[in-house]
């Protein structure tokens, strides 16, 4: 498996990652690495495996639909980067 | 006062022979005298550990004590602290104050332990060796040229230089037991689900669980029996009930039936290793358990599948690193993508920017069945390999690490060379099962670890078959020179 700087650059701009220009042949080498790693499944027989999403055969636990956390805002929103009135502050989005 | 276990600390605290407030001071006196040169804290807080040691001391007093009531400890820096900087090891959270204590940390508060500080650790937990943290490197107690292991490699170091009495840890891939083995201690990876999970900052949620790292198995059984039980916060935490680790530590062993995979004493076990696990298993013998030779057929097919599993499960739950709510937020941002991408450029280090593409790829439109599907099928495969296993026998034995220590610097920039070294731990997490890691007898001086791998919610069995061993042998006390 051998990725491109085009895929590259796709691939950072889908995980919201600035990569520079200067990065992106080194990340294309260490990423088809990886891919090669992973390209050792292909010998896998895996015809009729169900797929498992949990270690353990556990149902989803559900509960009430009802307010139990205290409101913590000024608690959380003073590690926040910027704020302003009870609001997180990010870049203007609507022109 | 630092050599002695847990529980001959809590001997001497009910006797009165000295306070948690001297074991306390005993301990940052050693942080303070050999920190700088392993590096093993992030961060240490004297004066809230002597206030928790007054506190501790009272309760002993009042005769309200637990086995851990005074004991001081260290949490590994990826779980939340309140008040206290939690950075997991990156520069994306290096102003982070955490504004809830983790269910780990609460549960362990409750018995009374005393919070040293939080230990260094692979960015994210994502290492094999702690050199990825934003806080640079830990060192081997045991050799500080070489790695302490990772991704709990402050915790390994510190418990093993006797800079905490104990430490928790996280387990991913291998995070307690490979760190565990490199540094000379003993660590405990329980099942999925055995211990919350909340408060515990995420990588990869179906694989991670938080356990203790210990100087011999009694201290990780007093340490499980409180970290573990039922959370309603985490959904997959499991409500049933914990046993008395301790009780059983003394079980006879007599007939337990061990089973030894051939997969992992073939190629690629350096033979000191081997040698040191043969000498283990010949007292395993002698304490009159049975050795069979059994077969995971799919072994080779674990460290592939992780590093499907693992990147994209890391690069769902890294997306909440945004630079809004928490954490590093880039300068003068001209947009809001321009703040995502530079802010999560700049706080995330070379390795988690790597995981977080391989996952994003993997999930990538057109791939997931190829990828992500296929590594799930394949995950069924791995742990229909143990469920067989255990039809056969009680527990699991093999080396945990192929090699000892290896040099700091040796494997930093060859990530899939880094990733080769968590090959007999890997696919215990992608089945959720439980597995420890003992010191067994050194290698050219360095520690080699004994892997044992039990059926599910066997960690009571896993703590007895590893107690006795340390009943019989003194492996486990064994200290790095210098910090004895």
């Amino acid at each position: 498996m051998s990725l491109q700087r085009s895929d590259v650059e796709k691939i950072a701009h889908l995980a919201r990652l600035a990569v520079s220009e200067a990065d992106v042949e080194a990340y294309a080498g260490e990423l088809s690495g990886i891919l090669d790693l992973v390209a050792q499944m292909d010998g896998a027989d895996v015809e009729g495996v169900t797929p498992m999403a949990h270690p353990l055969d556990m149902p989803q636990r559900l509960r009430p639909d009802e307010v139990r956390e205290a409101d913590q805002r000024a608690l959380f929103q003073s590690i926040a980067p910027l704020t302003q009135d009870g609001l997180y502050l990010v870049p203007k989005v609507i022109e | 006062m630092h050599t002695m276990t847990i529980a001959e600390m809590a001997r001497g605290l009910r006797d009165g022979a000295f306070s948690s407030v001297d074991l306390v001071r005993a301990f940052l006196d050693r942080i303070e005298r050999y920190n700088d040169g392993l590096n093993a804290y992030i961060t240490v807080d004297a004066e809230a550990a002597l206030a928790q040691a007054e506190a501790a001391d009272a309760r002993l007093r009042a005769g309200d004590a637990t086995p851990l009531t005074g004991i001081p400890i260290a949490h590994k820096d990826i779980f939340c602290t309140r008040g206290v900087r939690t950075s997991c090891g990156s520069r994306m959270l290096d102003n982070f104050v955490a504004p809830y204590d983790a269910t780990v940390v609460s549960h362990l508060a409750r018995a009374g332990v005393v919070m040293l500080g939080k230990t260094n650790m692979d960015e994210f937990a994502m290492g094999s060796s702690n050199e990825t943290s934003f806080y640079g490197p830990v060192r081997n107690p045991w050799d500080t040229d070489r790695v302490p292991g990772g991704s709990s490699g402050g915790s390994a170091a510190a418990v093993a230089a006797r800079l905490a009495a104990a430490a928790t840890g996280t387990d991913t891939g291998g995070s307690i037991r490979q760190p565990a083995a490199l540094c000379g201690i003993t660590g405990l990876k329980p099942t999925y689900g055995r211990v919350s999970r909340w408060g515990m900052i995420a990588f990869a949620s179906s694989l991670d669980q938080g356990g203790p790292m210990t100087r011999s198995a009694e201290d990780a059984a007093l340490m499980l029996a409180a970290m573990a039980g039922f959370d309603e916060r985490d959904s997959t935490c499991v409500d049933r009930p914990v046993p008395d680790y301790a009780a059983s530590l003394h079980d006879d062993i007599t007939g337990l039936r061990i089973g030894l995979p051939k997969e992992y004493f073939g190629e690629g076990l350096e033979s000191g290793v081997a040698d040191s696990v043969e000498a283990a298993l010949d007292e395993y013998r002698k304490l009159g358990a049975d050795l069979v030779e059994i077969s995971l057929p799919n072994s080779h097919l674990a460290v592939p599948t992780y590093y499907v599993v693992a990147p994209a499960e890391c690069s769902s739950n890294l997306a909440r690193y945004d630079g809004v709510r928490f954490g590093h937020r880039c300068d003068d941002p001209k947009d809001l993508e321009d703040l995502y991408k530079r802010s999560r450029a700049e706080g995330f280090g070379a390795e988690v920017k790597r995981r977080v593409m391989i996952g994003t790829y993997v999930l990538s439109a057109g791939y997931y069945d190829a990828y992500y599907l296929k590594a799930q099928k394949i995950r069924h495969l791995i742990s229909d390999d143990f469920r067989r296993a255990f039809e056969q026998v009680d527990v699991i034995m093999g080396p945990t690490t192929p090699s000892p220590a290896f040099r700091l610097g040796e494997k930093k920039d060859d990530p899939v060379t880094m990733y080769l070294s968590d090959i007999y731990t890997i696919a215990v997490n992608l089945a959720g099962l439980p597995a420890l890691s003992l010191p067994v007898a050194p290698a050219e001086g360095l520690p080699v670890g004994l892997q044992i791998i039990g059926d599910y919610f066997g960690e009571a069995r896993l703590l007895n078959v590893a107690h006795r061993l340390q009943q019989a042998t003194d492996w486990h006390r064994a200290a790095p020179g210098g910090f004895e």
